[in-house]
């Protein structure tokens, strides 16, 4: 069992090499892989038939996250002051570190003991899980695939599926050995198993923590979407609630929810809704029965801000989280999530990951595609993820000294020898003398050019130099036409 | 500096010099290609919810009650969480006391906090109002408040609902337009029970909700 799964990898960001050459030799990860994307593409064109309408939408989603991107700061102030004024409490952090303390402060003043989980993936990136259980507080995730893959000790292999990376089978089998269940591969009873237990802890949690999918600065709402309903229950029966949110969830008018939301289930599940919308604007109220008392907001940074300096990098925060690139990604779907090592695999991670971890932890990340576009397609907010891969790899060159810095742990693959190279290949094509000497020769004794020509002739021929250059055939051709 | 002024001030560093873009929002284009003739409205709500494992009954205001307590009978439900102080609260406690039937209606009468373990373990199921439709999804919007708190429609296994036909919109930008402002503390569109496709893509219903929902949609109200 333990060869089919994939934990075994080192999963740090620097590996993505290595992990990969892992990956593509796991027969059962790339069957589970396989099957689920498919699945997911076709969900998602069957849910947006109409070409015009689809084309419409993304354009429309595009210009809002982009017109609020350009005055962010301002959204940001107008959603603090309105999640205030209606007793929200709301939380600055530029790095993962001070949005831990954050969360952990707010715990022991409460003396929390248990905290559980809706799904949030910028809680993956603050590692919250493993910072809470250090002091002594258990962080339970309560969306099946996070539950699941965190019994198993992985990282989620998809933002929106956590697991799809496994099969009921191995789900099964997981479930038998860690919560001493009789083993079954009956999705229903597997669900109805985790439902139990994690009712349970529902019920005894001293604070519930979620993610939110738009932030509305007008009407200072949190709105949540999912399927299962843990969503709800983390944010309505532990007493407080703590949201964790990155900056550029900020959206200007309630409005700007109905498109988005729309491109969002549709692109991620081919659902034109989810079944749960969860729009929350305040605490409980005097009046009321229940819901938390408590509700704070953690706006985390994170090399968000680096992004968001260079108006091409920008972009990169339009992001709205559907994974629909992941989906229609090839490299992706046949090395799987956890390869990439970090929290946001795939097309959508490769060019925000190296903002929250730097180029250096990140090195191979922009080359590890082979820019077919398909991402840039299907991107619901038109993300050009392709451009920016091409710009990351620019980025990636330089020499770490050329200034401004744009990126942290630029030029990451900076060598000498390659700058040696183009700056031949330059004076090459420059210098007229230089040129026609060159290609002089090339032709001239291109019959003694070698035919193994390392990695290039594992899947290649050989190249052979033609007889003679354009510029003589040119040449020779303008003289026989006079 | 604090993490505030240092985010912010970056931020507006990096904008120096520029605008903001003009609010682009365009109403048409997630209005227009939604929009349904009232017929159509019942239709499509029934349709998508019926898609995703609701069951939706389309009844008169004279023959809810009885329907309900049929649907309850059927089930063998024998307790129900009602709102007593609403008015189809009030409607369907004085069918009940007219049939002198045997279904005990409980009422969330006090904070969660003094009977978290009775809701969790002994409420089979929920009766509430919705606040309207929406036809383009299958969807109800519900407001929590204090006769109706928020986990009314969350903890119960059986979640039923009463929907107006009067009150399903088109779409959700019709719908929006007619929402309360301020924002209530919590608003929620529904859209069938509770499910999970995390599992090999499988779908299973009654994930962490309600493992039902049935829709009364009361055709002349």
């Amino acid at each position: 069992m333990s060869s089919q799964r994939i934990h075994t990898l080192d999963v740090t960001a620097q590996n993505l090499k290595s992990n990969a050459r892992l990956s593509l030799k796991d027969q059962q990860l790339r069957t589970n892989m396989r099957s689920a994307m498919d699945s997911l593409i076709s969900k998602r064109l069957i849910s947006m038939p109409d070409e015009d309408e689809r084309e419409n939408l993304r354009e429309l989603g595009n210009k809002i996250k982009a017109s609020a991107l350009s005055q962010l700061p301002d959204l940001l102030e107008q959603l603090e002051s309105n999640l205030t004024k209606q007793g929200i409490q709301v939380h600055w952090a530029s790095t993962t570190e001070e949005a831990n303390a954050i969360v952990l402060n707010i715990a022991q003043a409460r003396n929390a003991k248990q905290v559980i989980k809706g799904k949030s993936m910028v809680s993956e990136e603050m590692a919250m899980n493993e910072h809470l259980t250090e002091h002594g507080i258990e962080a339970l995730e309560s969306d099946m695939g996070e539950y699941i893959i965190q019994l198993d000790n992985e990282k989620p292999t998809h933002i929106i599926m956590p697991a799809i990376h496994k099969n009921a089978q191995q789900v099964g089998k997981l479930f038998e050995s860690r919560l001493a269940l009789p083993y079954t591969d009956d999705v229903d009873s597997l669900i109805q198993s985790a439902r139990s237990i994690l009712r349970e802890k529902f019920f005894q949690a001293d604070i519930g923590i979620s993610g939110v999918n738009f932030a509305v600065a007008e009407t200072g709402t949190l709105l949540l979407v999912e399927n299962e309903g843990n969503g709800r229950m983390s944010t309505t029966v532990p007493p407080v609630h703590i949201a964790v949110t990155g900056i550029e969830k900020v959206v200007a008018n309630l409005q700007d929810t109905v498109p988005l939301l729309s491109l969002l289930t549709r692109s991620a599940l081919g659902q034109g809704i989810t079944t749960y919308v969860n729009m929350i604007s305040a605490p409980r109220q005097p009046d009321e029965l229940d819901g938390p008392e408590e509700v704070h907001l953690v706006l985390l940074d994170n090399g968000r801000s680096q992004a968001f300096a260079d108006s091409e990098l920008r972009q990169t925060l339009n992001c709205i989280r559907c994974g629909a690139c992941m989906n229609h990604c090839p490299v992706y779907t046949r090395i799987g999530g956890q390869a990439y090592g970090t929290v946001y695999p795939g097309p959508i991670g490769k060019i925000i990951s190296p903002h929250l971890l730097g180029l250096e932890n990140t090195p191979d990340h922009p080359s590890a595609s082979s820019l077919c576009g398909a991402c840039g397609e299907v991107c619901p907010v038109k993300i050009p993820i392709p451009a920016l891969l091409r710009r990351l790899r620019e980025e990636n060159v330089k020499s770490p000294k050329q200034q401004p810095q744009i990126m942290a742990g630029q030029g990451s693959r900076y060598s000498n020898k390659e700058a040696l190279l183009w700056k031949g290949w330059q004076a090459f094509n420059t210098k007229p003398l230089l040129y026609k000497t060159g290609t002089f020769l090339a032709t001239r004794l291109g019959q003694f050019t070698p035919s193994k020509l390392g990695a290039w002739t594992q899947n290649h021929s050989a190249p052979k130099p033609a007889k003679r250059s354009l510029h003589e055939l040119a040449k020779k051709h303008l003289e026989k036409k006079s | 500096m604090s993490a505030r002024e240092k985010i912010l001030a970056s931020l507006r560093q990096s904008l120096e010099g520029t605008q903001p873009l003009a609010d682009p929002f365009d109403a048409s284009l997630v209005d227009k290609p939604w929009r349904y003739c009232p017929a159509e409205r019942v239709t499509r709500l029934k349709e998508l919810m019926t898609a995703v494992h609701s069951e939706v009954h389309l009844t008169r205001s004279a023959e809810w009650p009885q329907l309900l307590h049929e649907l309850l009978t059927q089930r063998q439900i024998n307790r129900l969480l009602t709102a007593p102080s609403t008015t189809h609260g009030q409607a369907f406690s004085a069918y009940c006391q007219i049939q002198d039937s045997s279904l005990k209606l409980l009422a969330y009468d006090r904070p969660i906090e003094e009977w978290k373990r009775e809701l969790f373990d002994d409420v089979p199921a929920s009766f509430t109002g919705t606040l309207a439709g929406i036809a383009a999804t299958g969807t109800l919007v519900v407001q929590p408040s204090p006769a109706e708190p928020r986990l009314m429609s969350l903890v119960p296994p059986l979640h039923i609902a009463l929907l107006k036909a009067s009150q399903i919109y088109d779409n959700l930008y019709q719908a929006q337009q007619a929402w309360p402002r301020p924002m209530p503390s919590n608003l929620l569109l529904i859209s069938g029970p509770s499910k999970t496709a995390d599992i090999e893509q499988v779908l299973a219903y009654g994930a962490h909700g309600p493992k039902d929902l049935i829709v009364l949609l009361v055709e002349d109200a």
